[in-house]
């Protein structure tokens, strides 16, 4: 009963903390798109991540697989706190793509770029967040 | 209707991410203008004094807003040299100053290119600074380092440093930050093709290239 209840809070926070997640690689996508990332203008160290080659991927911004990653979490987060114990895996599963993914920008940015941007360090704290509440959630019954 | 509602939860999150996506887009979509008739640039008279490469009667002129410590700028700088080459006597190219204050070396950078142009050196001293981009940025004696550079181009070392620290250099570079600031420029680069500006989604070499063909396309080649 108690882990019942438990999986449902942490499913919840996981589902709120996903939209902060949302909404920064939604901005990101925006600013992609509109080219703000080619341009000088604003923060020198954002633009020199994101205007890099490492922020698409085949031509495509890697902020809109970002965007479609939290809201595959909050999705999943959703159905998992609903009781939907497939969702779960798939929440896993997915937290646990997104992590090796921030790792590796981390790494790129740290070793590769020797600049930081703080919308992806925003990112990178988020998907830490996840990964803590999937490893602390209790396994279905 | 509980078993409706993970549902609808997902849906009506899908909906607000496309819905605020889409105001945000159309918030900070640039807007792309076109220089009035009234300032432009005529390309003759010490008035106007500006960096021009290419045939003065070509077709089609690109003019560019540039900040040489912005990495954006940097990147466009090869693609516009081999747009030159490329099309030849149908283009023309101006460069005006636009630096930043963020960049700390910029307006000095500025500045060695100007006085690198007294001495008839302009767009080497320009392509230089591009190209050695990431190594003056973050070096700790960027003066010693343009002394170099204006070595490596033959300029005569003395002059160049009284150059730089010129009234003239320095009202040079203003004359250009002034036209971009009221152009109401706000980035770099910021590109204008035949007076039309390219869009910033643009700013890389296949989208230049498409934005000069069109402008070519637009006028008969002489």
């Amino acid at each position: 009963m108690f882990a019942s209840r438990l999986r449902i809070i942490l499913y919840t926070i996981a589902a709120v903390v996903s939209l902060a997640g949302l909404a920064d690689a939604t901005y990101l996508t925006v600013q992609a798109l509109t080219g703000e990332t080619l341009v000088c203008g604003g923060s020198p160290d954002c633009f020199r991540v994101l205007g890099s080659s490492y922020a698409r991927v085949g031509g495509i911004p890697l902020a809109l697989f970002g965007t479609l990653a939290y809201f595959s979490v909050f999705s999943f987060a959703t159905f998992a706190a609903f009781g939907y114990s497939r969702a779960r895996t798939f929440l896993i599963l997915t937290i646990g793509a997104m992590f090796l993914v921030t790792l590796w920008l981390l790494y790129v940015q740290a070793f590769l770029l020797h600049a930081y941007c703080r919308y992806c360090l925003f990112s990178a704290a988020i998907v830490f967040l996840l990964a803590g509440i999937a490893v602390a959630s209790p396994p279905s019954d | 209707m509980k078993r409706y509602l993970p549902f609808i939860i997902v849906v009506v999150g899908a909906l607000v991410t496309l819905a605020s996506g889409t105001v945000l887009y159309r918030a900070k979509r640039p807007s792309v203008f076109t220089i009035p008739k009234s300032a432009l640039v005529s390309g003759s008279g010490a008035a106007d004094s500006i960096h021009i490469r290419g045939s003065a009667n070509a077709p089609v002129t690109i003019e560019e807003f540039g900040d040489f410590q912005c990495p954006p700028c940097a990147n466009l700088s090869d693609p516009i040299n081999k747009l030159e080459r490329d099309y030849h006597s149908r283009l023309r190219v101006i460069y005006r100053h636009f630096p930043f204050a963020i960049h700390q070396h910029a307006r000095e950078a500025a500045l060695a290119s100007e006085a690198a142009g007294m001495q008839g050196r302009f767009w080497e001293m320009h392509d230089l600074l591009y190209r050695e981009q990431s190594n003056w940025s973050n070096a700790t004696d960027v003066p010693a380092l343009f002394n170099t550079y204006a070595e490596m181009l033959g300029l005569n070392i003395d002059r160049f440093k009284k150059d730089m620290d010129s009234d003239k250099a320095k009202a040079r570079v203003e004359l250009d930050e002034q036209r971009g600031a009221a152009l109401g420029l706000a980035n770099t680069p910021t590109i204008f093709i035949n007076n039309r500006q390219v869009p910033p989604a643009s700013l890389n070499p296949a989208g230049l290239r498409a934005a000069l063909d069109a402008a070519m396309n637009a006028k008969p080649a002489k």
